[in-house]
C-alpha cells in the first residue's frame, strides 16, 4: 500500500471510510434540491433567457447592434471568446497536466473543473459563432466540397487553426471528462431506488460494472488521454493568441502572445475554480474534500502563472520601447496613458499587484480573501483582452482613421448573458451530476486520509 | 452444473491478499468487482496490459496523415492560391502554416479514436444492462468471481478454500 510522508496535509478530512465518500456526494443528488440552489439558478435562467433574446435580436438584425465601427471592428466579441476560452484551460490543466504530475489534490476538484472548461468553452464558441453575423452558414468554415468551385477554406489562416484547435479541444475535453464520469454514473445509479432516475443514470453510465479489466483500460485511457490533452490545451491558447499575433497590428504582432496568453488563460481559469468552488465546497457541504490546503495549492499555481503574466506586460512594455519601431511605442504609449488608460491601470492592479498578495499566507489560506482575489484576477483578465483588442486597434497609422469602442447595450446583453447561461449549466451540474470524482477519490483514501494516516504514524 | 461463486470482501487490500492465497492454490480467479481500481491486482489474476495505447498511436499517426493529405489537396492541388505573394505552391513550402491543424487533427483522431475503442472493448455503451452481481460493488464492496468451469477443482473443494478467506458474503448460484 502506498503511504505518504505524516508531515503532508492530509487531503481528506475527518473519518471517512469509502462508504462516507459516495453519501456525501450521492446524498445530494437523492434528496430534495437546497432553496439556496433554487434562488441561484433562477437569478442564472432569467439573465440567460435575457442573454438568449439578445443573441436572437443579434441574429435577426446583424453584428451592427454591437458598438463596432470601422476602426475598432473588434471588441467585447473577441474579447469574450478570449476570456471564455482562458477560463477553460484551468479544467485541463488540473485534469491532464496535474494528472500526468501525480497531484492528488487534483481529485476533489478536476470534475468540476473540466465542467467549467466545458461550459466555458461553449460560450466562448457562441461568440465566433454569432460573430459570423449569418450563423446558419456556419459550416462553411468546413472544408466541404462546394458549388462554388470546389472553394475550400484557407488553411494558412490562424482563424480557422482556431476553429480546429477549438473544436478539438472542445471535444475532447468532453470525452475525457465523460469517461471519468461513466464510473461515477454507475455509482450512482446502483444507488437510486426511483424508477426514472434510475434509469437514466443506468443509461449514462453505459452499464459500467467495474470489472478489473474495465479498470485497467480506465486507467490506460486516462492516462493516455491526459498526455494528448496536455499539449492540446497549450496549442489551442497558443492558436487564440496567433489570432493577434500572426496581423501586423502594432500591439498584437509580438511572438511573446503564446505563452503570455496560455499562463494567462491558466491564471484566470485558476481564479474561476476558485469563485465556484468556494461556493459549491459551502452549499454542498465538501469541506471535508475541498478545504484550505486544496485552495492554497490553487493559489499557488495562481502566483506562478499571475507573476508570468506580470513578467509579460513588463516584457512587451520594454520591447516596444526598444525595438525603435515608432508605431510599436506608440502603440504601448498609448495603452498606459490614452483614452483607455483607465482599463490598462485597471489591469496592471488586479492582474500584476493582486495576486502577489497570495505570497502572505495569511491571505493564501484566507478563504474570504482567496474569493474576492479570484473575481478581482477574473475582472483583471477580462480587461486584459480588452486592452490588447481595443488600445491596438483604436488608433490606425493614419490619424484621420483613429475612433473610439462604445459599447452598445447588445454587447453588454450578450455578455451578461454568457454569464447567466454559464452558471445555469454549472449549478445544473452541480445539481444532477457526481461533482467529486469518486472513483479516484477513493483510491487516495487510504493514502492521503487523515485518519488512515493518524494510524500509520501510531504505528 | 456449473456454480458461480460471488465472493464478497468490504476492503481492496483484503480481497488483494484473499485472491493471492486462491491463485497459490491454483484457483482461477474469474474478475474482481470494485468502485475503483485496485492496483496491483491484474498480474494476480492474470489480466494482461491493454493495448489502447497502440491503438491510440496508430489513430494519431491516420489523423496526421488524413491532415496532411487534405490539406495538400485543397490548398497545392485543387485551388492554390496566391496569399499577399507568399510562395504557397508545394507542400513543404507550406508546411509551417499547415503544423497547426495536422496537430490538432491527429489529437482530434487519436482522442476519439482511442474512447471509442475503450468503449467498445469494454462493451459499456449507452443502454447497455449493469453486469455487476451486487449493486454495492459500486459503493463500498469488492466481489470476486469464481466459477467451477474455470477450475478444475469440485465446487465443494472451491467452497471451502473460499471460506477460509477473510470474506464477508458468499452468493453461490447456478448456470448452465
Amino acid at each position: 500500500m502506498q503511504r505518504e510522508a505524516a508531515i503532508r496535509e492530509p487531503l481528506i478530512l475527518g473519518n471517512k471510510s469509502y462508504k462516507d465518500i459516495t453519501d456525501d456526494v450521492v446524498g445530494p443528488i437523492q434528496g430534495p434540491a437546497p432553496i439556496g440552489w433554487k434562488i441561484m439558478i433562477t437569478i442564472s435562467a432569467i439573465i440567460a433567457v435575457y442573454g438568449v433574446g439578445s443573441i436572437l435580436y443579434l441574429l435577426g438584425t446583424g453584428i451592427g447592434v454591437w458598438g463596432l465601427n470601422k476602426t475598432v471592428g473588434w471588441s467585447w466579441d473577441i474579447t469574450n471568446f478570449v476570456w471564455w476560452v482562458g477560463i477553460g484551460h484551468a479544467g485541463t490543466l488540473i485534469s491532464a497536466v496535474l494528472l500526468l504530475f501525480r497531484q492528488k489534490w487534483r481529485m476533489a476538484i478536476n470534475r468540476s473543473a473540466e465542467a467549467m472548461t466545458i461550459f466555458a468553452v461553449i460560450m466562448a464558441a457562441t461568440f465566433p459563432g454569432i460573430h459570423m453575423g449569418r450563423i446558419w452558414v456556419s459550416y462553411w468554415v468546413l472544408p466541404l466540397p462546394n458549388q462554388f468551385g470546389s472553394l475550400w477554406v484557407n488553411f494558412n489562416s490562424p482563424l480557422l487553426w482556431d476553429v480546429f484547435a477549438i473544436s478539438t479541444y472542445f471535444s475532447v475535453s468532453l470525452v475525457f471528462w465523460y469517461i471519468g464520469l461513466i464510473p461515477d454514473f454507475a455509482t450512482i445509479r446502483d444507488r437510486m431506488v426511483k424508477p426514472l432516475p434510475k434509469k437514466i443514470y443506468g443509461i449514462l453510465a453505459f452499464g459500467w460494472s467495474g470489472r478489473a479489466k474495465h479498470w485497467t483500460r480506465f486507467e490506460e485511457v486516462s492516462l493516455v488521454l491526459a498526455g494528448i490533452a496536455t499539449p492540446l490545451v497549450f496549442s489551442v491558447h497558443s492558436i487564440v493568441s496567433m489570432d493577434f499575433a500572426t496581423s501586423v497590428i502594432p500591439g498584437w504582432h509580438t511572438t511573446i502572445f503564446p505563452p503570455y496568453f496560455v499562463s494567462g488563460a491558466v491564471f484566470s481559469g485558476f481564479a474561476m475554480v476558485q469563485t465556484l468552488l468556494l461556493i459549491m465546497r459551502k452549499g454542498m457541504k465538501l469541506e471535508n474534500y475541498i478545504h484550505v490546503k486544496h485552495v492554497e495549492y490553487m493559489n499557488i499555481v495562481i502566483i506562478v502563472t499571475g507573476s508570468i503574466v506580470g513578467v509579460a506586460y513588463l516584457t512587451e512594455l520594454f520591447i516596444s520601447w526598444y525595438s525603435g519601431v515608432e508605431y510599436e511605442s506608440y502603440a504601448f504609449i498609448n495603452r498606459f496613458s490614452g483614452p483607455y488608460s483607465w482599463s490598462y491601470w485597471i489591469m496592471m492592479t488586479c492582474n500584476v499587484i493582486s495576486p502577489q498578495l497570495f505570497w502572505f499566507k495569511k491571505i493564501r489560506r484566507s478563504l474570504i480573501a482567496t474569493f474576492i482575489l479570484s473575481i478581482v484576477v477574473n475582472i483583471g483578465m477580462w480587461f486584459e483582452r480588452y486592452v490588447i483588442i481595443v488600445t491596438s486597434i483604436h488608433r490606425d497609422y493614419n490619424p484621420s482613421s483613429w475612433g473610439e469602442f462604445h459599447p452598445s447595450s447588445m454587447d453588454v446583453g450578450i455578455f451578461i448573458g454568457t454569464l447567466g447561461i454559464f452558471f445555469t449549466l454549472f449549478l445544473g451540474f452541480a445539481r444532477f451530476f457526481p461533482v467529486l470524482a469518486l472513483n479516484e477519490l477513493k483510491t487516495i483514501l487510504k493514502s492521503s486520509g487523515e485518519a488512515y494516516k493518524k494510524q500509520h504514524d501510531n504505528h | 452444473m456449473n456454480k458461480v461463486f460471488h465472493v464478497m470482501y468490504d476492503d481492496d487490500d483484503t480481497l488483494k491478499g484473499a485472491a493471492s492465497q486462491l491463485v497459490a492454490k491454483g484457483i482461477r480467479v474469474k474478475d474482481v468487482f470494485s468502485p475503483f481500481p485496485i492496483h496491483g491486482i491484474d498480474p494476480i489474476i492474470g489480466v494482461k496490459r491493454t493495448r489502447l495505447a497502440i491503438a491510440s498511436f496508430m489513430y494519431a499517426t491516420t489523423g496526421t496523415t488524413l491532415a496532411l493529405l487534405g490539406m495538400w489537396y485543397f490548398m497545392i492541388s485543387d485551388w492554390p492560391m496566391n496569399i499577399g505573394g507568399k510562395p504557397s505552391f508545394s507542400l513543404i513550402e507550406n508546411l509551417p502554416a499547415f503544423i497547426p491543424v495536422t496537430f490538432e487533427f491527429s489529437v482530434l483522431c487519436a482522442a476519439h479514436g482511442m474512447a471509442i475503442t475503450y468503449l467498445l472493448r469494454n462493451g459499456t455503451l449507452p443502454g447497455m444492462p449493469a453486469t455487476n452481481p451486487d449493486p454495492r460493488t459500486t459503493d463500498n464492496m469488492f466481489v470476486m468471481e469464481i466459477t467451477t468451469e474455470d477450475n478444475h477443482l469440485a465446487a465443494d473443494e472451491l467452497e471451502s478454500f473460499i471460506k477460509e478467506t477473510p470474506l464477508v458474503e458468499l452468493s453461490i448460484k447456478e448456470y448452465k
